[in-house]
This record gives structure tokens, C-alpha cells and sequence, in this order.
């Protein structure tokens, strides 16, 4: 007997919903499997390195791991890479939405060459300069200090003016020019039209930018040599070294710690994450 | 001539703030600190690299000219060299189409809309997300350890369980590229949007056409893609170039250097040996050949890159 239609179309619904899940859960697996992780003894990470669950949820793992090493507890490390990552959102989200208005709205001599040393920057990678900003850095007597990581974010960022520059375009110049006639100067213009409109960029580049310096690890490796100075991410590796083979519990519960904020951003601004690299095609 | 004569002491008496109030000025009033930025932290550290490439310094003392030896030293003196160059560029050959690939076939996966997209789309972006972090090196590490968690899901099949991944040259530099196409979810959700702007017309001209699914997907959907292929294969291989965490953490180039990236050993050099004018040359050589693939890349597109009419 042939299927009905409907079945048939039931069927291949269930046969794609199956598949995808199926794929989206081996994906997720690995994340999944540190978190559980966290909460199991390291004994029972190594004798059954494929179970997920853990036999009793124990939170030791965190507890130890908190402790952190030479002395300094996680609770520094975190405030440590909140500074950094703070300041360097707040610069980066800043100038580089002054910047974008600039490009956008202003017609000046040599724009397109600055334009073009903007999408330069861009696509130039903090790798190919990190020896000779070490040597400038170094020079300044900044080496040791969260500046070399800081300053250069209040300076704008290439994807996020440039990200600001698209949305600020999309906004009716028409707007401009009612306020221009209402006494507004370009100056004033940008708080009181443009600001409150370009709320979503903003919101992306912030949280972008929050992301990536969270994250990084290469600028933390080059700058800083005090456990004092640690942030998150170069402490976790520090934490790693000497305690590598032996309690990847608690290592486990920090580095599912350090990933909290990402979380937390993840699922509550995914609209702005999504949109942004939609309409930049930034890396996520 | 009399006239401009007239026009000029008017002019002088236009006050600074007027002058401000022009786009000419304000608009370098606002680009300013960028400005500022790019020729500060940007064009004179690399103009100054290059000037350091030429020469021996090791950031005590101060630099001391040596010609091209650091580059004679690069290209004939150091196998080591060639070697990162090449793990390096076995992993971008690799990783980046393998990334390209998954994100495509996972994009064509989603876009269909159902009640349970939203949900997949974000369980498959995470990755991405995450992906770089020291977090995730530290579990890649667990996952292939020969005590690990794959070994582990092997043996649970009854399959070999005993591959000690991260030991073998062979295995150990694919870890790396797992992690790499692991992180597809971005360029997937740039694919998603990509797929959703193809003219629905399109498809349903070709099915009057008696096309299949695989004709529309090599006539219609790759050639509307390539514009956005050819944006992401740009970014991947440059990204995939600089690769630094994974290989510093997770496998600190071992066994036998089999998975020492190109950045790590020039950070070595700097930061390690103090060879800062070594590095500098080996930055300038990576410089030099991804700005000649991206010159490729561009001289080529014409060939395979589709381009809607524009004006």
C-alpha cells in the first residue's frame, strides 16, 4: 500500500528532525561533558572518560579549584580579567561609534584613504604586529601593565566601526538635516539623533568586543609576567601546567567558571551576536 | 581677483567653531583617534618591524644592523623554519574547507524554518564561540588524551580504543584541525543568511525546468554563494594562518615539532630566545605570503566569484 501524503511528509519531518538533533548533540557533547565534569571526582574523569554523568554531583571540585595557585584565588583572576575586559569594551564600543559617524556622515579630503587603512587594519592580524607593539610597549615602560592590552582598544576597532558605519548609513540622512534645521550641529547631532538610534551596533561591538578580550590569551602571554596581573584566561593555563594529570576536576570546574560570562552573553544577547555577523561577517 | 580680495578679511573672521561645524574638519575631528591608532599601534610598529627584520636585536641592547642574515638564516640556515611553515600550512589546507564545507551543509540543513531552529542554529553557533578560549584547549587535551574521552566512546563501541592521538605526528596535527571545523557555526550563520537572500524565483523557475536537487544546489545555490564563500574564504585563511592558542596549549608542537604553528615558533623566537629581529623577518614572510593569497583570491574571483548585476 502507498503512503498517504501526509505520512510520507510526517515521516521525512521526523527522519530531519532525528538527524539534526542527533548532530547538534555530538556537537554540543564536548561542552556538555566538561561541565558534568566539573562536578566529578578526577578519578572518575579518568575511569570512565565516555560517561557523561557524574555518579554524585559534588561541588569539591570547584571549592579546590577556587584556590587558585601561588597564593592568588580565581576571585583575583576574575576581577582581573573584568578590568580589562571592561575598559577595553567601553573604549573599543566608544570611539569606535565616534569614528563610524565621522566616515558615515562626514564628507572630508582623503576619506577613502582613511576608509582604506581602516579595512586595512582590519584584515591586518594582531599576530603580525605583536613583536614590534612589544618593542613600543616595552619603550613606554607599559610592559607589565594592563595598557599595552587597554589603550590601543580606545582608538577603534576596525569591525566595529566599520559595523557602525553600515548602520549609521542605514539611518535617513533626512533626520540629519531636520535636526541641522532645528540648530543642531553635527556635533549635537550625534547624542541626541544618532546615539539613540545606532543602540543595536553599540550593543554588538560591546559585546563582541567583551567576548574576544575575555578570551584572549596571546596579548595576557607577551604583557604580563605577575600572577598579580593574571586574567582569566592566562591564569586557567598557568592553572593547567603544574597540575596537569592530576586534578582536572577542579580544572574542569574553572574552566567551565571562565566560561560563564560567554554563557551568559551567549543566551541572553544572541539577537545582537546573530544580526552582527549576519551584516558583518565578523568571526565569532 | 578684486572680488576673492573683498571676500578674504570675511573669511578671516569666521570663528574656530564655525570651521568645526564643517564636514571638512568634523569629520577628522571624528576619525581622529583613529587616526591617532593606525599610525601609532599600527603603521609604525610594522614599518618598524621591517626595519628590525634587517637586523640582530635582542631588546636589551639596541639593535644592530646584519643585512638580510636573518632571512638567509630563515630560507637556508633553520629546517626548523620550513617545517612550521609547512604543519601551518597543512592545517589551513584542511581546516578552512573542511570548516567552509560543514558550514555550507549545516546552513542547507537549517534554513528550512521549523518550530526547532532557533534552537539548533544556536546549539550549532556555540562552538564558534567558545572554540578559541584556554577553556576549550584544556578539554580538547581530556577529549584526546589516550585516556580520553574519544578513546573512551571507541572502546564503549568496541572499536580501538588505545589511539594515542596527541603521541602520533600523524593524528595529533588533525586534533587540531577537529577543533577547527568544530567552530563553523559562524560562518554557517553567514551562509544561513546568504541562503535566505537567493530568490525564491529561482528555484521555482527550475523546477518548472524538471531540475533536481542537485542541479539547483551546483546551478543555483553555490554560484548566489560565492560572493559570501568567497568573503569567508578570505577571513578563514587568514585566521587559520594566525592559529596561536590551540597549538601553544593543546599540543605545544609536539611530537617532533609535527604541530608547531608558524605563530608560536615566531613567538618563540621573540619571546623565548630573544631573537626579536628573527621574528620580526618571520612576521614580515607571513605578511607577505597571506597578502599574496589574498592578491590571488581577489585576481581571480572574476573566474568563479558571481556577482549580481550592480550599478
Amino acid at each position: 500500500m502507498r503512503l498517504g501524503l501526509r505520512k510520507k511528509k510526517l515521516i521525512a519531518r521526523g527522519v530531519y528532525h532525528l538527524f539534526t538533533l542527533l548532530f547538534a548533540l555530538v556537537m554540543i557533547y564536548p561542552v556538555v561533558w566538561m561541565i558534568m565534569g566539573s562536578f566529578k571526582s578526577t578519578s572518575e574523569i579518568f575511569q570512565n572518560p565516555e560517561a557523561l554523568l557524574p555518579t554524585t554531583f559534588s561541588f569539591i571540585n570547584y571549592k579546590v579549584g577556587w584556590q587558585g595557585f601561588a597564593g592568588y584565588t580565581f576571585g583575583l583572576f576574575f576581577k582581573n580579567s573584568f578590568i580589562i575586559a571592561g575598559l577595553s569594551t567601553l573604549g573599543a564600543a566608544i570611539s569606535s561609534a565616534l569614528i563610524g559617524y565621522g566616515f558615515a556622515r562626514c564628507d572630508f579630503k582623503f576619506k577613502g584613504f582613511w576608509f582604506a587603512c581602516m579595512l586595512l587594519s582590519m584584515m591586518l592580524p594582531f599576530q603580525m604586529i605583536m613583536i614590534p607593539q612589544y618593542i613600543l610597549f616595552n619603550k613606554m615602560g607599559w610592559v607589565g601593565s594592563y595598557l599595552p592590552i587597554i589603550v590601543p582598544q580606545f582608538f577603534g576597532q576596525g569591525f566595529f566601526i566599520f559595523l557602525n558605519v553600515q548602520f549609521i548609513k542605514g539611518i535617513p540622512v533626512d533626520l540629519d538635516e531636520a535636526a541641522r534645521i532645528d540648530g543642531c550641529t553635527i556635533y549635537t547631532i550625534l547624542p541626541r539623533i544618532i546615539l539613540p538610534l545606532i543602540k543595536p551596533s553599540l550593543v554588538t561591538s560591546a559585546i563582541f568586543s567583551f567576548m574576544w578580550r575575555w578570551d584572549d590569551f596571546l596579548s595576557p602571554l607577551i604583557y604580563l609576567s605577575d600572577p598579580l596581573t593574571y586574567p582569566v584566561s592566562y591564569a586557567l593555563k598557568m592553572f593547567s601546567d603544574p597540575t596537569a594529570g592530576s586534578d582536572w576536576g577542579a580544572m574542569f570546574a574553572m574552566a567551565t567558571l571562565s566560561l560563564l560570562p560567554i554563557f551568559i552573553i551567549f543566551l541572553t544577547m544572541q539577537k545582537y551576536l546573530v544580526e552582527g555577523i549576519a551584516s558583518t561577517g565578523i568571526k565569532g | 581677483m578684486v572680488l576673492s580680495k573683498k571676500v578674504k578679511p570675511l573669511k578671516k573672521r569666521t570663528t574656530l567653531a564655525r570651521k568645526l561645524n564643517t564636514p571638512q574638519v568634523a569629520g577628522y575631528v571624528f576619525i581622529l583617534p583613529f587616526i591617532i591608532g593606525f599610525l601609532v599601534f599600527l603603521a609604525l610598529p610594522i614599518l618598524l618591524s621591517f626595519v628590525f627584520s634587517f637586523t640582530d636585536y635582542n631588546i636589551l641592547q639596541s639593535p644592530e644592523f646584519a643585512g638580510l642574515k636573518n632571512y638567509k638564516n630563515m630560507f637556508t640556515a633553520d629546517p626548523k623554519f620550513w617545517k612550521v611553515f609547512g604543519v601551518t600550512f597543512y592545517y589551513v589546507i584542511f581546516s578552512v574547507p573542511l570548516r567552509l564545507m560543514m558550514a555550507l551543509a549545516v546552513a542547507m540543513l537549517l534554513v528550512k524554518n521549523t518550530k526547532l531552529s532557533q534552537f539548533y542554529r544556536s546549539v550549532l553557533y556555540l562552538p564558534s564561540i567558545i572554540g578559541s578560549s584556554v577553556a576549550i584547549a584544556i578539554l580538547w587535551k581530556r577529549l584526546f588524551a589516550s585516556d580520553g574521552v574519544i578513546n573512551g566512546i571507541l572502546g564503549f563501541f568496541g572499536l580501538d580504543s588505545q589511539i594515542p592521538w596527541l603521541g602520533r605526528s600523524d593524528t595529533a596535527i588533525w586534533t587540531l584541525i577537529i577543533l577547527s571545523v568544530w567552530q563553523f557555526g559562524s560562518s554557517m550563520l553567514i551562509f544561513l543568511s546568504g541562503l535566505k537572500q537567493i530568490p525564491v524565483a529561482l528555484y521555482e523557475a527550475a523546477k518548472v525546468d524538471g531540475a533536481t536537487g542537485v542541479q539547483n544546489f551546483f546551478k543555483i545555490t553555490l554560484p548566489m554563494l560565492t560572493p559570501t564563500i568567497f568573503f569567508n574564504l578570505i577571513n578563514q585563511l587568514i585566521n587559520g594562518f594566525m592559529a596561536f592558542t590551540q597549538s601553544y596549549i593543546i599540543t605545544q608542537g609536539k611530537p617532533r615539532d609535527s604541530t608547531l604553528f608558524y605563530t608560536v615558533y615566531m613567538y618563540q623566537n621573540s619571546f623565548t630566545y630573544n631573537k626579536m629581529g628573527y621574528g620580526s623577518a618571520m612576521a614580515w614572510f607571513m605578511i607577505i605570503i597571506v597578502g599574496l593569497i589574498t592578491l590571488f583570491l581577489f585576481k581571480t574571483q572574476k573566474y568563479w566569484v558571481y556577482y549580481e548585476a550592480e550599478g
